[in-house]
């Protein structure tokens, strides 16, 4: 498939435990993200949803390239971006940019906005040349709704909302092709978080972007998302359409997910399955057995806890499901 | 319990009229709560539904009686609990009614809850102060209600430090600190709102429970509609210290008679459906040190006429019994 912009294969990232202060000894890992396998279309969204964590932001951090994986391959055109070195490296990070959850703690207080919008044309000299850089800012800002007047003020004088938008003009700095958007809205007040979704859908038609959209809220993740991959301790569970995961998900987690997400309708009350999942998320240094899932899960049986379930089509899940037992079980309506 | 005097087990549980509350700062008084007005009756579940800053919070600490002063002052109104004003007794009587009737819950257990005492010190803390019970019958009640709250092995996990606990697990440990003395009202401002949804779920499962057995008056602070949706039976909705909307909760949510609640519905993507372009409320929520005359909503809304941007603020219309909304053109927003 040409279409596809960024994929990834197997990725794995371990943090180590160590012990001892002069001499360290490796005791243990914690598998923030063991063994993922996405793919990102040109033009779409793909959403990742799970809760904290599960691994999702260390997902992140490896897509853009913050953080270097275990193993594991990111293609981004070819290129396999784990593999890369030096000026192809530079050159290859140009394509896939971030947006960061805190609007507040993500800008430098110190710098201007243009400054902050501007500072990766200093690490990326040949995108904008430097006398067309101010010019270049100004319209970035006007492209995500600022004042392009503005460009002299410093981050404490906007507002929130004000703020991420900043932090999105930044990410367009360099013309990438993909986003990866990590908890964009959760920080914002509802009214404002509207204001910022209907951006980046806005950007996304005009540039052609492709978004890996990193949240907890699932609501905001169907709204913006074409295909959503749900994850559990460091891996994928469930992945497909927004129709198929929100309507047809066949893996308990993701059903236990929905069923807790409460609709904004008090007609629904107690019209919808609810399914009330036990206790907490396993420790990921000492992920269970077999299927991570089954120390919460009602349908886990002997297999469960003895053979890991592969994220793959299976007789009752028209779409990926790492479930031994997958069925489908509308959540979301009303009985 | 007698606790304060004077406190008629007849009167209504608790009635919040015409309440003002100003924070004097250094760049002028910020007016956070501009007249707000609500009541509770036992066993009955009253969002406060607002975003950050409408003076939901303040609200709240003005109740508890925890409003830090200076800079916030009281200015005006009154808090009847029990036919007793709260705010014309002194301290002394406060203390004892913010521990045994009214308690509160707060967003973030961690900093809540003191770091460096044990999880089974802090709640024995409480019976032997207000009770006067021994350190042994003391540590058996806190072991029962850690049960309460469905804590697992409570009597071990007595001993440990609220770091030690899981964020809904610490949720629930401050669950029972608040329902230790069986108060009549729990204020819980924001419970829910640093947790995962599959915890949440647990959490606000756990307080509708509990709120049935002991018949208490729930006042849920939040800003989440789908929460609300969910719990409460009335809402009152706040911007920029005013409650600009109170009504029963399928009626707010079926017919919203103020423009800000209704702009607010139309606002938040759905889960069970595949939405079109979300409708934004343009602009910001005003700085409370410069409200807009008339209508503080006046300049985000779509219904504003030239009445609403004069004072004086539109008063409370009554839309229905028990439900009334501050906007001049009440009607037209309900589509009559």
């Amino acid at each position: 498939m040409s279409d596809v912009v960024l994929e990834t294969k197997n990725l794995v990232k371990h943090f180590p435990i160590t012990q001892g202060i002069v001499f360290k000894t490796k005791v243990g890992a914690v598998r923030a993200v063991d063994g993922v396998d996405i793919q990102l279309r040109r033009g779409e969204t793909l959403g990742v949803v799970g809760e904290s964590g599960c691994g999702k932001s260390t997902l992140a951090k490896l897509l853009v390239g913050l953080d270097k994986p275990t193993s594991g391959s990111i293609m981004v055109r070819g290129q396999d971006m784990v593999r890369l070195k030096g000026n192809e490296l530079r050159r290859a990070r140009r394509n896939i940019q971030m947006v960061l959850q805190d609007p507040y703690t993500s800008l430098n207080p110190r710098m201007t906005v243009g400054d902050i919008i501007g500072e990766p044309y200093e690490i990326h000299p040949e995108v904008v040349p430097k006398k067309g850089r101010q010019r270049a800012v100004q319209d970035l800002l006007d492209t995500v709704g600022l004042n392009p007047d503005h460009i002299n003020r410093y981050p404490h004088q906007f507002s929130g909302g004000q703020r991420q938008r900043i932090g999105i003009a930044r990410a367009l700095a360099l013309k990438p092709e993909i986003i990866v958007c990590d908890e964009p809205v959760s920080a914002l007040d509802v009214s404002i978080q509207a204001q910022v979704i209907n951006l980046l859908e806005r950007l996304q038609d005009e540039f052609g972007l492709s978004y890996i959209f990193i949240a907890h809220d699932l609501s905001v993740v169907r709204h913006i998302s074409d295909r959503v991959a749900v994850m559990y301790l460091g891996r994928i569970v469930e992945h497909g359409y927004d129709r198929e995961i929100y309507e047809q998900p066949t893996h308990p987690y993701t059903q236990a997910l929905l069923s807790a997400v409460p609709v904004p309708d008090p007609r629904l009350r107690g019209h919808r399955d609810q399914i009330v999942l036990e206790g907490d998320v396993p420790s990921p240094a000492n992920p269970p057995s077999g299927c991570r899932f089954r120390t919460r899960c009602w349908k886990a049986q002997d297999i469960c806890s003895q053979q890991d379930p592969v994220l793959q089509l299976r007789d009752r899940s028209p779409h990926p499901s790492a479930c031994h037992f997958a069925e489908i079980r509308d959540v979301v309506h009303g009985r | 319990m007698d606790v304060v005097p004077g406190v008629d087990p007849r009167a209504p549980l608790l009635e919040v009229t015409d309440l003002h509350v100003e924070f004097r700062t250094q760049y002028g008084v910020a007016k956070a709560v501009n007249g707000a007005n609500f009541w509770l009756s036992p066993g009955e579940t009253l969002a406060i539904l607002g975003e950050s800053g409408c003076g939901k919070s303040v609200t709240a600490q003005a109740i508890m009686g925890i409003l830090e002063s200076p800079p916030g002052y009281i200015t005006k109104g009154s808090i009847m609990y029990r036919g007793v004003d709260l705010l014309g007794i002194p301290e002394e009587q406060r203390r004892k009614v913010r521990a045994n009737r009214i308690a509160m819950i707060f967003q973030d257990a961690l900093s809540a809850l003191n770091p460096v005492y044990t999880v089974g010190f802090q709640l024995a803390e409480l019976f032997r102060m207000h009770r006067g019970m021994s350190r042994a019958e003391a540590k058996r009640r806190s072991i029962e209600l850690l049960d309460q709250v469905k804590i697992p092995g409570a009597k071990d996990r007595i001993n440990d430090y609220p770091h030690q606990f899981s964020g809904g697990m610490r949720q629930r440990v401050m669950i029972a600190m608040a329902l230790a003395l069986d108060p009549e009202v729990l204020i819980a401002d924001e419970p829910t709102t640093a947790l995962d949804v599959t915890v949440q779920a647990q959490i606000m499962g756990l307080l509708a429970d509990l709120q049935k057995q002991r018949n208490m008056g729930l006042i849920l602070i939040t800003h989440d509609m789908g929460v609300v949706a969910d719990v409460a039976d009335r809402i009152s909705v706040m911007y920029a210290g005013k409650v600009v909307e109170e009504a029963p909760v399928y009626d707010i949510y079926a017919r919203p008679a103020h423009p800000y609640t209704r702009a607010l519905l139309e606002s938040i993507p759905r889960l069970d459906m595949k939405g079109q372009q979300l409708n934004v409320i343009r602009g910001l929520p005003p700085a409370l040190t410069d409200v807009p005359r008339g209508c503080a909503f006046n300049p985000r809304c779509r219904y504003a006429k030239d009445a609403c941007r004069q004072d004086p603020a539109p008063p409370a219309y009554s839309v229905a019994p028990h439900r009334t909304a501050r906007c001049h053109f009440f009607r037209e927003v309900l589509g009559e």
